[in-house]
């Protein structure tokens, strides 16, 4: 069996714009940290069964998300231990077969990842476009934090590359 | 007394779609069928680098990344008549045929036999009887009584916390499932084991791709393997074998396990040969390119017109003009600016113009591409009748085998015809991945052949002349036939249209107002509960709906808000 494994997974469609505001901040993470080799950082972008091998049997999976919250566009929802059964159970995505029901059938398998936490950002907008809207933007230095400070709580070590700037 | 059903969304597809039907005496009499999601992507493409499009391409869905990725390069090599090396086509063949083997299986086993297969019933098997019948069907080394029991005692203890899962929202007990506690078990034990042979598929695009789920080695004008067969960084003999060694475990499953349980559900669900034919223009083209420039395929294509096979016209090379000039989209039922008749899409337009669902108008985010002006149906299905007709001996074998098997379990004489139905579309995926796991192998055979000669060219660098350049790139992938159409003026891209296989299936209406494959394939189906329209979901299901072009985002705000609604 492989050794248990920490996954820093950033879902999302970078076609429509903060749509994939979850790609973008993986992509931020790598830039300012030196991530350490124990941890492995993923695009999922929009895919699902194609991560059950990816995602199986890991220790700790940090999902970082879009996420219609009712909140004002940039605001950060994390969610971790009994909220997170709640955030899957309730998730209305057009893709019927996402990340829940990979999920799932990880759990079927015997295969879940022990923990799980999830960082999502409420979206401004969702138009056609590659790039992320300001208020979002101005929000992934605080989306990197968390993520660091979660990686840190289980003893991984990110390194700074560079400092990080609104 | 005519009831109209609204279900909305379809589950276990992928992406956003929506089936309207009129049943009158347990029947379906009219239907419509809505894609609720705008895909407009192509937007974002207009004015880029030609060499970018495939990489952007791929997000369109999460699903299909490899093929959009493959469909792009190929339209931009179209347009610039460059050649690929050998070993490019190579590793694409292998990379696209590892992928449609993936997604065969899953769609069979994971997003469409709980339609026929009950879970819940299978709690009632007894695993030995169980193991008894596996062993009768197959010589799979994993129907035995120890697996069986295995498996049961699996089940009753996932069942017992009383979260169902992954097996929420199926159709337990509905009156329409047909197969004993035994054959449920059977099956079920099959869909865990295909959970653990899907993951090898993965592997072998995520090797050559260098990273699943988006593949990175493509470029226009071959691929960015560096082939090195001393490097450890690059792809080494060492992972060559590992990839053998993956296509032999996927050929095992797909022979002994695959296609033997897509005989025993049509066999056990003959009824279903003649339901779901619907549109009988079946549309494929040729993949699997065996030289640089795309004439000789190992997987030969073409059309057939109103199911006749003695009128299938093949379709030869990248550049044929009977494909490249017989494709058009019309908007008339969609939600998007007309007024212009059916376009090619090298004109295509994509300007949405939003209307509420009209059933005499527009109700659709999907475009209606036609075929020399017919709707077409695409897919398994449509690619098995063409490789058949066109001669292809492995196509015959795997058929004819397949129907076989049908006729001796349901003890009646089942031909190709039987293949115009519901469960025609599974058992033509079925056969479709067998070809597709031989083909692996000995694609995998060409590329270690080639670079034992001493070829290790992977690339063409591409060049744009001034002026204005047009192409297409075909690619039949698992849903069916995929086609990228670029205009390309002084190095840049003026218009890009994709034309996806789920967009030939679940067309609209076309300007004719005549109806899409699935709208027409409802017709007739019957529903013994409105309430519960698991016959309904059968035959969408049965094409391998995908729609995933656009959002995916999470949603605290409401809850699950899947409806059945019956008017």
């Amino acid at each position: 069996m492989t050794p248990a494994k920490t996954i820093v997974l950033g879902i999302g469609n970078i076609l429509l714009s903060d749509e994939g505001v979850g790609v973008r901040a993986i992509e931020a993470l790598h830039e300012h940290f030196e991530i350490p080799a124990d941890v492995e950082v993923i695009d999922g972008g929009t895919s699902a069964m194609e991560l059950l091998d990816d995602l199986s049997h890991a220790k700790l999976l940090i999902v970082v998300d879009a996420l219609k919250a009712g909140r004002p566009p940039g605001s950060i929802v994390r969610l971790s231990g009994d909220e997170v059964p709640v955030f899957f159970r309730s998730k209305l995505s057009p893709h019927q077969i996402g990340l829940s029901d990979v999920l799932a059938t990880l759990e079927l398998l015997g295969e879940a990842p022990r923990e799980t936490i999830i960082v999502g950002i409420q979206p401004a907008t969702l138009t056609l476009g590659m790039e992320i809207s300001n208020e979002v933007k101005a929000m992934l230095p605080e989306v990197i934090r968390l993520v660091v400070a979660d990686l840190r709580h289980h003893g991984f070590e990110p390194q700074p590359r560079k400092a990080l700037a609104v | 007394m005519s009831k109209r059903i609204t279900i909305d969304p379809i589950t276990r597809i992928e992406g956003h779609l929506r089936v309207d039907c009129e049943v009158d005496g347990g029947k379906v009499t009219k239907a419509w069928v809505s894609g609720q999601m705008w895909r407009g992507v192509e937007q974002i493409l207009l004015g880029r680098d030609p060499r970018d499009a495939w990489a952007i391409t791929q997000r369109i869905c999460g699903v299909c990344t490899t093929v959009h990725a493959i469909a792009s390069v190929r339209a931009v090599e179209n347009a610039l008549q460059l050649e690929v090396p050998l070993n490019a086509q190579y590793i694409r063949n292998l990379m696209i045929l590892a992928h449609a083997v993936h997604d065969h299986i899953v769609h069979f086993y994971h997003l469409s036999a709980l339609d026929w297969v009950d879970v819940v019933s299978a709690l009632k098997a007894d695993p030995d009887k169980a193991a008894a019948l596996g062993e009768s069907l197959s010589s799979w080394h994993l129907n035995g009584k120890h697996e069986m029991r295995a498996v049961h005692e699996r089940l009753s203890g996932y069942v017992k916390t009383g979260q169902l899962g992954i097996f929420t929202n199926g159709y337990w007990g509905h009156p329409a499932m047909k197969l004993s506690p035994e054959v449920n078990l059977l099956a079920t034990a099959h869909y865990l084991q295909a959970l653990e042979v899907q993951r090898k598929a993965n592997k072998i695009v995520a090797i050559l791709g260098s990273k699943t789920p988006h593949i990175q080695n493509v470029a226009v004008g071959g691929v960015a393997n560096p082939l090195d067969t001393n490097s450890q960084s690059v792809l080494t003999i060492e992972r060559l074998l590992a990839i053998k060694g993956w296509i032999d475990e996927l050929a095992d499953f797909v022979k002994n396990v695959y296609l033997v349980d897509v005989a025993a559900v049509g066999a056990f669900y003959a009824d279903w040969t003649k339901v779901g034919a619907g549109c009988l223009n079946y549309l494929a083209v040729p993949d699997i390119p065996l030289d640089s420039k795309g004439t000789q395929f190992a997987m030969p294509g073409g059309y057939i017109a109103g199911g006749n096979f003695a009128s299938f016209k093949p379709i030869k090379s990248f550049g044929d003009q009977y494909w490249r000039d017989g494709v058009a989209e019309s908007v008339k039922h969609s939600w998007y600016r007309g007024g212009k008749g059916a376009l090619h899409p090298y004109q295509g337009e994509t300007q949405p113009e939003y209307t509420d669902f009209k059933d005499d108008g527009k109700y659709s985010w999907v475009k209606s591409p036609t075929f020399y002006g017919k709707p077409a149906q695409v897919g398994p299905l449509a690619r098995v009748l063409c490789m058949y007709l066109a001669g292809h001996e492995p196509t015959k074998k795997y058929a004819t085998q397949t129907l076989e098997t049908v006729s001796a379990l349901a003890k009646t004489k089942v031909g190709l015809e039987a293949m115009h139905s519901t469960i025609g579309r599974h058992a033509a995926r079925a056969i479709s991945c067998a070809v597709q796991v031989d083909l692996l192998a000995q694609q995998w055979q060409a590329l270690i052949d080639n670079i034992g000669k001493g070829d290790l060219k992977t690339f063409n660098k591409p060049t744009f002349p001034k002026g204005e350049q047009m192409g297409v790139g075909f690619h039949e992938a698992p849903r069916g036939v995929l086609s990228h159409w670029v205009v390309i003026d002084d190095g840049k891209i003026k218009n890009y249209q994709c034309v996806v296989p789920t967009t030939w299936n679940a067309a609209p209406r076309n300007d004719k107002d005549e109806a899409g494959p699935y709208e027409v394939s409802l017709l007739g189906t019957p529903v013994a509960n409105a309430e519960l329209p698991l016959e309904i979901l059968r035959t969408v299901h049965s094409f391998d709906p995908c729609l995933a072009c656009a959002v995916h985002i999470a949603d605290i705000e409401t809850r699950n808000t899947h409806t059945v609604k019956v008017v």
